[in-house]
């Protein structure tokens, strides 16, 4: 059994919430696209996704958060089945 | 609590082995090591009690001593009461996360067999590994004997997991000299310390519930009002070791004084500072020299950090010359714990004593009691005489 106790110290310590870097899905100049067709739900996209920006369900599939996506392109490179194309921003 | 009257428990156990039945007895959850010459028998001996199935903790088998204190460290967030115990290169090998545990605030244990800093390879005990580790924010206890040694290792868990302190806790012994030498040691019933110790606290726990991120990139004003509180910490530590070396007391049957403890010292006039085994040589000296009426005390380090200046003022406040007895260098100054206790003087007072320092014991060199007694009994006498010895000497003799 632990408990916790909080102390009266100022400690490293952080709780994630969304956006305190902005919207950084602005800072995107590629963008994933999915096919969830082809899906076969591994989850690796999520497991990979440095921003916590995808959300795979086992019923339907791959959904991406693009307020907050940066489109750095990890996904679409470790998708076993290669469902995740990056395409450019504005195309 | 209303504890009973317990049944005295004799073992014969090396200093390792008390470190590790008393580990068992704090039930430790998780143990993570590399061994290491002197400390390998300590987590030997926890293997063996996990194998038989009379410790309930996982085992982690790491590739080094870096990542044994990882792996403690990541244990302790997630909730475990962590151990790990290492001596010299793989102390210094794990010293990046000897930082990183303390400056998390995570209440963790490690027990430290001293052995000196290589090269050339040497496996004998002095203080330079234990020594080296004194701007980390660990607290530091050190023994004297191993039944020392096992109340020190219980101890340093209360300290650590209290929410006043909530820093990590060293315990170090010296390898061979008690880590690997068999000595009585009472040793208490399992129910009075689980009831004496209490469930495990800490101030934040990391399990996958809640998402928190520990240690992001935090701004230089933050960054030192958190190391503000690690000093502020080491303050409450002073008084929460008193504590607990008083409530230790009570419920086992041993008081040590807290952050030092005194020999002969109520009516000295001189007093020798020491930190460890040869403390025990030094009492000897004592013992001789107050045969023949030098009124000489001792008083010994329990805890280097938080460093006791204030205790050792109040003892040596009209002390007419103290002796420092170092067993590591800073090569280039002086002994560590010397330039502690006379900075920690001027906290109180403009007016020093003489007070002298002898590093010795560097590299596992034996000193006897016979060498502390002249070591002692010379200084006293040219200070008696009106002349003051070298305020630092490295003593050697072959």
């Amino acid at each position: 059994m632990t408990l916790v106790v909080p102390s009266k110290y100022k400690i490293p310590l952080a709780k994630p919430v969304a956006g305190v870097a902005g919207k950084t899905g602005t800072w995107r100049w590629i963008k994933p696209i999915v096919d969830n067709n082809k899906c076969v739900k591994c989850f690796l996209c999520e497991i990979y996704c440095p921003e916590n920006t995808i959300l795979v369900d086992p019923e339907k599939g791959v959904t991406i958060d693009y307020e907050y996506c940066k489109g750095c392109g990890i996904c679409a490179s470790v998708c076993p089945v290669k469902a995740i194309e990056m395409i450019r921003e504005g195309d | 609590m209303a504890l009973t009257k317990q049944t005295r428990n004799i073992k014969v156990l090396t200093g390792n082995y008390a470190v590790a039945l008393a580990a068992k007895m704090a039930r430790v959850d998780v143990v993570a090591a590399y061994p290491i010459t002197p400390q390998t028998s300590i987590v030997e001996k926890l293997a063996e009690y996990i194998d038989r199935g009379e410790l309930d903790a996982e085992m982690i088998r790491v590739e080094s001593e870096h990542s044994a204190l990882a792996a403690t460290f990541g244990a302790a967030v997630a909730g475990a009461r962590a151990f790990t115990a290492t001596s010299s290169h793989g102390l210094l090998y794990m010293h990046e996360w000897v930082h990183w545990v303390s400056r998390a605030r995570i209440p963790v244990v490690m027990a430290i067999v001293t052995r000196t800093i290589g090269t050339p390879w040497n496996i004998w005990p002095d203080h330079s590994d234990f020594l080296d580790q004194r701007d980390t924010g660990w607290i530091m206890g050190f023994g004297m004997d191993n039944q020392e040694v096992f109340d020190l290792v219980i101890q340093a868990f209360k300290i650590s997991e209290d929410p006043r302190v909530y820093l990590p806790v060293m315990i170090g012994l010296e390898g061979f000299i008690l880590g690997h030498t068999s000595m009585p040691v009472e040793v208490p019933e399992q129910n009075l310390v689980d009831e004496w110790l209490g469930p495990r606290r800490q101030g934040y726990v990391i399990d996958g519930k809640e998402p928190l991120a520990l240690g992001n990139l935090a701004w230089p004003e933050d960054t030192e009002e958190m190391f503000m509180d690690i000093q502020r910490a080491m303050e409450e530590a002073k008084k929460v070791i008193k504590e607990v070396d008083e409530s230790y007391g009570e419920v086992f049957g041993r008081k040590y004084g807290g952050l030092i403890n005194c020999y002969r010292c109520t009516d000295a006039k001189f007093h020798v500072v020491s930190m460890g085994a040869w403390s025990g040589d030094i009492m000897e000296a004592i013992n001789l020299l107050r045969e023949e009426g030098y009124p000489i005390g001792l008083i010994r380090i329990r805890f280097v950090r938080p460093f006791p200046d204030e205790e050792i003022y109040g003892i040596t406040g009209n002390s007419r010359g103290i002796i420092v007895f170092d067993r590591a260098i800073s090569f280039g100054s002086m002994g560590p714990i010397y330039l502690d206790l006379v900075g920690g003087m001027l906290k109180h007072t403009r007016k020093l004593p003489y007070i002298r320092n002898v590093v010795a014991g560097i590299g596992g060199v034996n000193v006897t009691y016979e060498e502390f007694y002249s070591i002692i009994r010379d200084t006293i006498d040219s200070l008696e005489k009106g002349v003051e010895p070298p305020v630092f000497t490295w003593y050697h003799k072959r």
